[in-house]
């Protein structure tokens, strides 16, 4: 086998999925899926796909310009999967917000400035689950409750700019659970937060997760959260998976040159004194991706001839662990380590 | 609420003494002196003194000023040296005009603008998005009194549909009012309604491009209540600045399309007097127009205050 596929009980998985928007190739050819409760890191720099990934899968990439192939399944009450990249834009609607939560970056932008918590929460309520207004503005007050926003009758008629930034978060946790969805898609939740703020939304997130059975999309480009989190991981790099595992596969025997070079760019307690280490280079233009690897710029460990002209496969190392280079063999990664 | 109230009343009172101020300053530099500008070849001597005695021109600035000043809180800002009558009584007689003439335009600018740019925003870069923006352009660059003699030459003198001049109040006749308003109400209105049309299709494209307007579309609301509720909404709230400065330059500015249209506002009032070196009734035009750029200013921002929960009125 020389590639991922969605598994047939996912709840949610994008396959062999490309985004093209004008000469920039977005996304290459990514496949993951996630199980119902359980939660996927997707961990890259700014500019790897991480975003696009499920922004494109679930119609909120506006098309054209961008051109979406591969597919995106949303598995079935009944166990079969749909394809949300084939649906209507009224079927879409249906799915989102009901189906699949959405948590964005920054809470100070994602809320609507001009309507209250209450009618936030309420507007989603009311269109997915027919409620009524009485019955919805209930509802509001206990999902704010859930989330643990003290005082939540009160909290609940503020509008955004009267809450702190965990708060408003939380609110935007509130709301992307409100119709009790399958899948949660978290992109960056905790990127605009301070950094004990980020640890509530982190616990808060798990704790919801456990107990309505949520599948959980965690998108980060800082590894620590996602290793605190997820089940399993994927690392994006130029638009394509460079590698996946599960998370403590992952930390142990991470292969990909560039899983290397994000893990030696943590910063660590106790290393006080030494430089911080860095990934030298940037990025790939997604509009002049290289022919070869995507990562043969920066790459420590390159072979010359072969990564630089032929794209790697994605090769499984070990059971449920893929790696897209040439240079990541166990033996390698022992040599560098 | 009372509170800022009051703050922004207390604030236009300093700006209103500036005002003044400036006015009063302006008028002392202008060379010529009124007395005997007004008294043209009839000059004497003795006659001369006596009239600027009455009207207290030979007395020194400052206290010509504080007279001035308390005079106009009274409501007296003196008398017209062409014809003899109150300035007030000739302000309040140029309102109507001026007023539904604004608020006319002000219409015009609204029907051009709210349709043309949003229109613009939600299909930019198409065909039509460049026709909007060279027809706002083209209504940005017009003068307004060429425009205006456009008008009257296709609508009074060429169809004969609507008269080329004058004014009738809205009290008296309001279809004839309306007849007559029209055409100023186009010619100030477009150059308005240009201007508000851009503002209004990039605060529109400001936000649909927004994290809220994302955040809407992820709720899977359809697609009618992301627009109304979530992006024009959002969109339209800074124009109100926008319409509040509009009109509040209308009041003020329509001189030139005023004496096309032979129309009897405050800034043909103003036109005639600078011609006429009638400085009472250039201060008290100038103080009034200047009242009402504040008071609209005020209002605007009680509107903003009540659609924009950010804005703390206190």
């Amino acid at each position: 086998m020389t590639t991922t596929n969605v598994s047939t009980t996912a709840a949610f998985g994008v396959d062999d999925l490309s985004v093209r928007i004008g000469s920039a190739q977005i996304l290459n050819g990514v496949t993951w899926s996630v199980e119902r409760g359980e939660t996927l890191g997707i961990v890259g720099e700014s500019g790897s796909g991480k975003s696009m990934t499920v922004l494109s899968a679930t119609g909120l990439v506006p098309r054209p310009p961008a051109v979406v192939t591969g597919r995106a399944l949303l598995g079935q009450p009944d166990g079969s999967q749909s394809d949300l990249l084939t649906m209507t834009a009224a079927q879409l609607r249906a799915v989102r917000g009901r189906r699949l939560g959405y948590v964005f970056q920054d809470p100070s932008t994602s809320l609507n400035p001009l309507l209250t918590v209450e009618r936030q929460l309420t507007e989603g309520l009311e269109y997915h689950l027919k409620m009524r207004p009485a019955e919805a503005s209930k509802r509001a007050v206990e999902l704010l409750e859930m989330v643990g926003i003290p005082d939540p009758a009160r909290r609940v008629k503020n509008y955004p700019h009267e809450l702190s930034g965990g708060m408003r978060q939380r609110v935007m946790i509130a709301i992307a659970l409100s119709c009790d969805p399958e899948v949660l898609i978290a992109d960056e939740p905790t990127t605009a937060l301070d950094v004990t703020i980020q640890a509530q939304i982190v616990d808060i997130v798990r704790s919801l997760q456990q107990r309505l059975g949520t599948a959980v999309i965690w998108i980060s480009h800082d590894l620590g959260v996602v290793g605190g989190l997820a089940d399993r991981i994927v690392v994006l790099y130029g638009g394509q998976v460079v590698e996946q595992a599960d998370v403590e596969t992952l930390f142990e025997q991470r292969s990909h040159p560039y899983t290397q070079g994000l893990f030696a760019a943590r910063p660590t307690l106790g290393r006080t004194g030494n430089e911080l280490v860095t990934i030298s280079g940037s990025p790939p233009d997604p509009r002049e991706l290289p022919p070869g690897c995507v990562f043969y710029d920066r790459c420590e460990l390159r072979l010359d001839d072969r990564c630089r002209t032929e794209r790697p496969p994605l090769v499984e190392l070990g059971p449920e662990h893929w790696v897209r280079s040439f240079c990541a063999t166990p033996e390698r990664q022992e040599a560098t380590a | 609420m009372t509170l800022f109230l009051l703050k922004r009343l207390g604030h236009m009172a300093i700006v209103l003494i500036g005002v003044t101020l400036v006015v009063f300053a302006l008028i002392q530099l202008v060379p010529g002196d009124p007395v005997r500008l007004a008294m043209g070849t009839r000059f004497d001597p003795d006659v001369y003194a006596a009239l600027r005695a009455a009207s207290g021109l030979d007395r020194p600035l400052v206290e010509q000023y504080f007279s001035y000043l308390g005079n106009a809180l009274t409501g007296n800002l003196g008398v017209s040296f062409r014809s003899g009558d109150p300035v007030t009584l000739l302000l309040l007689a140029r309102l109507p005009a001026t007023l539904s003439l604004a608020i006319a335009s002000l219409v015009v600018a609204g029907l051009i603008s709210f349709p043309l740019g949003i229109h613009s925003a939600l299909n930019r870069g198409k065909f039509s998005d460049v026709v909007v923006r060279v027809i706002s352009q083209f209504g940005v660059s017009v003068p307004d009194f060429w425009m205006g003699i456009i008008l009257i030459l296709v609508f009074s003198t060429t169809l004969g549909w609507l008269p080329p001049s004058g004014y009738v109040a809205i009290t008296e006749n309001p279809w004839e009012w309306f007849r007559r308003v029209l055409l100023p109400a186009i010619t100030v209105g477009t150059a308005s309604g240009a201007i508000m049309t851009r503002y209004i299709r990039s605060s529109v494209l400001e936000s649909l491009g927004s994290d809220h307007a994302r955040t809407a579309r992820s709720k899977g609301l359809p697609e009618r209540i992301v627009m109304s509720r979530h992006i024009l909404r959002n969109a339209l709230v800074p124009v109100i600045t926008v319409g509040g400065v509009q009109l509040a330059g209308l009041l003020g500015g329509v001189v030139v399309v005023e004496v096309v249209f032979a129309w009897p506002g405050l800034g043909r009032l103003v036109y005639d007097s600078v011609a006429a070196r009638d400085y009472p009734v250039i201060q008290g035009a100038v103080l009034l127009i200047a009242v009402l750029f504040l008071f609209i200013n005020l209002i605007v921002d009680i509107v903003y205050a009540k659609v924009d929960p950010r804005i703390a009125l206190s």
